[in-house]
């Protein structure tokens, strides 16, 4: 079993024609995703990477059966393409696109609390179930099938994350990217209830960051709802109060969102956590050991 | 994006939210000419900066004649104005806003923002105004109201009614209240504002509702159907470094130590510099290269990192994705070359073509010190500058 994205989902990408779309489009079909379908408006008809295109989900969801919906549209046009995606009622909609407007995710987060539908992202690498599907921009080469499950709000620091645990020997169950915008889909906890849920996952890492109180509303349900171990890092202990780091919208006001705060709730919550993010592997090994 | 007083009251103006009249000044004479246009015997003379406590600090004065209208904007134009919100080294006045003046009866404050816990708009209001609203909010809640938009149904009457009851208001007031309410969401949706505040609101000896202050933020992933409002970027304001850098797509965030770092994604460049401290250094700088890194850019970043003169070392840290290791170590080796660097350089590379980067690095001839993980980069690169 695994998370979400197994060899049996079939994918559609939105923007596949575009550079983007294309480029990972294609790396995910070598890696052994199964690409169904694909969506540009205008270019209906069209087949590309060797699966069809149509003009719409809606159109693309008549033809074929789709599963997940992988975006890759550009930041402009990302909101009417995951709208499309939940009016299609698609199940997984995976949003890669970086820069989306924080209003226009007001919009898609109302509409998608009223649906049947579940996002991950905007603004992060995706998700990947090693050895069966990858949908996103990860490197594929670097995850190993295994038993650990891995959430995180950071792109390149997953990619530390899942290469420990591979070098470690523990592999990934499925490794789930949230994304570090303000107001995004799939969340901690969300996540942390599905690998508890999982029986081929065995532990979790959890890869945290400075800004808004994500890690600590995710500490206060591993408490109550989560038996497996856990371990966590959270990125940003050495980051000034006040200043922004980069794009992925860590802002950190006053005592909220600091990175001490957010140790503070985990190690409340039993959870193993370390404050080196080269740790992350040994420490979960250990847990798993003991 | 922020906006300066000045430019925000004009979106308020535009929109109908009551404000006094204004100029705005470029030196004393422009200040003494606009206190002559606004016909007025008392005046405020306000340093136009992006940072609020500006009144603690010096950067607001009334003035009771002309001649101290000049007088008060010559002292703040070209100075730096500290304030409790800026760093020690403060913030360029270059521009100072001449208000008429207004007779006050009594302060409020009110404010909408993008709310990312509520995952919608929320008002924040109180009878508290003119003060530091966070320290309202901490010793007494009570004294705040709030209320969060449905997204579904947009704005509703019957809360607007509640938050202006709850602040005092009724008859006349409750009405201009609410006006204002109304346009701030106005500007909010249409303007792609996350942050509208006023802070006072005052209400005058005419029981005029007037926005005194006002502080908009504009949302920076939607500048791209935002162009009219392109025209009020100040990067004086900013970083020299960090608007060079968001020029070339680099993201960089100037700090105090002296290890400087380069690294390809925030989450990791943030770990980056946890790890200096931790193993007892000081980063000099956060900087994301990026997920498209090219030559070109791994250059401009060598180049921008350069730039801080504190800097002893570099460490890069590269986990190829997207990226990859060979482009990135031909770029640094081509910027070592250009840019004469004679100080250490730690590189640890990790993922897509490794062993080419690698390679390339160690073909150069030049002193590079190779690491082979994370923490091994750190102790490496902080022993470095210890000798």
């Amino acid at each position: 079993m695994s998370v979400l994205v197994d060899k049996e989902s079939k994918i559609l990408c939105q923007g596949i024609t575009g550079s983007q779309g294309s480029f990972h489009a294609k790396q995910c079909i070598e890696y052994g995703s199964n690409i169904v379908a694909g969506v540009t408006p205008g270019k209906g008809g069209s087949t590309h990477l060797n699966v069809p295109v149509f003009n719409s989900v809606a159109e693309a969801k008549r033809e074929t059966e789709i599963d997940v919906s992988m975006i890759f549209v550009p930041a402009r046009f990302a909101a009417d393409a995951m709208k499309s995606a939940i009016e299609s009622e698609v199940e997984l909609i995976v949003c890669i696109t970086e820069g989306v407007p924080v209003q226009d995710m007001i919009e898609v987060k109302a509409m998608l609390n009223g649906s049947d539908s579940i996002l991950l992202g905007p603004n992060c690498p995706g998700i990947i179930t090693p050895e069966e599907a990858k949908i996103g921009i990860m490197p594929g080469f670097i995850h190993q099938k295994g038993s650990i499950g891995i959430i995180s709000r950071s792109g390149t620091l997953t990619y530390e994350a899942v290469h420990q645990t591979s070098m470690s020997g523990l592999g990934q169950s499925t490794c789930i990217g949230i994304g570090g915008d303000p107001i995004k889909g799939l969340n901690f906890i969300e996540c942390l209830s599905l690998f508890e849920a999982d029986s081929a996952t065995n532990g979790i890492v959890m890869v945290g960051e400075i800004g808004g109180s994500d890690e600590e509303k995710a500490a206060e349900f591993i408490k109550d709802n989560i038996g497996k171990p856990v371990v966590a890092y959270v990125a940003g202990v050495s980051a000034p109060p006040g200043k922004r780091m980069g794009h992925a919208g860590a802002i950190v006001t006053g005592n909220e969102g600091t990175a001490s705060s957010k140790y503070k709730a985990l190690n409340d919550a039993g959870v193993r956590t370390t404050d080196s993010p080269a740790m992350i592997g040994e420490m979960m090994k250990e847990l798993l050991d003991q | 994006m922020n906006l300066h007083e000045y430019q925000s009251k004009k979106l308020f103006f535009e929109h109908g939210i009551p404000v006094l009249n204004g100029k705005i000044a470029n030196s004393s004479d422009e200040a003494k000419s606009a206190a002559e246009k606004l016909q007025s015997d008392i005046w405020v003379v306000k340093a136009q900066v992006h940072a609020g406590g500006r009144g603690k600090a010096g950067g607001v004065k009334i003035a009771k004649s002309i001649t101290e209208v000049e007088q008060r904007a010559s002292e703040m134009l070209g100075t730096n104005l500290v304030t409790k919100q800026t760093d020690a080294e403060g913030l360029p006045v270059n521009q100072v806003y001449i208000e008429s003046g207004t007779s006050i009866k009594s302060e409020y404050y009110l404010s909408l923002l993008v709310d990312r816990t509520k995952e919608s708009w929320t008002y924040i209001a109180s009878r508290e105004g003119g003060v530091d609203i966070e320290a309202v909010a901490e010793e007494s809640p009570d004294k705040i109201i709030n209320y969060t938009i449905d997204p579904l149904k947009g704005l509703e009457m019957s809360s607007l009614h509640e938050m202006a009851n709850g602040m005092g208001f009724s008859d006349d007031i409750e009405s201009q209240f609410i006006s204002i309410t109304q346009k701030m969401f106005e500007i909010a949706k249409g303007k792609d504002a996350n942050l509208i505040e006023v802070n006072p609101l005052i209400l005058n000896e005419d029981n005029q509702l007037i926005a005194l202050d006002a502080k908009i933020s504009i949302e920076s992933n939607a500048l791209f159907r935002q162009e009219e409002l392109l025209s009020f970027k100040d990067d004086s304001q900013e970083n020299e470094l960090e608007v060079k850098a968001s020029e070339h797509d680099l993201s960089y965030v100037s700090l105090d130590g002296n290890i400087a770092c380069m690294v390809n994604g925030a989450g990791l460049a943030m770990a980056t510099m946890d790890l200096i401290k931790l193993h007892g250094g000081e980063p000099a700088n956060f900087l994301d290269v990026g997920g498209g890194a090219t030559t070109e850019r791994v250059k401009m970043a060598i180049e921008i990192i350069m730039a801080n003169p504190n800097v002893d070392a570099i460490l890069i840290n590269i986990f190829g994705g997207i990226v990859r290791c060979d482009v990135i170590a031909q770029g640094i080796t081509e910027a070592v070359k250009s840019t004469a660097i004679d100080i250490p350089i730690v590189v640890r590379l990790q993922g897509t073509n490794v062993e080419l980067g690698t390679e390339i690095l160690e073909e150069s001839g030049m002193k590079i010190i190779s690491a082979s993980d994370l923490t091994d980069a750190a102790i490496k690169v902080v022993s470095s500058v210890k000798g």
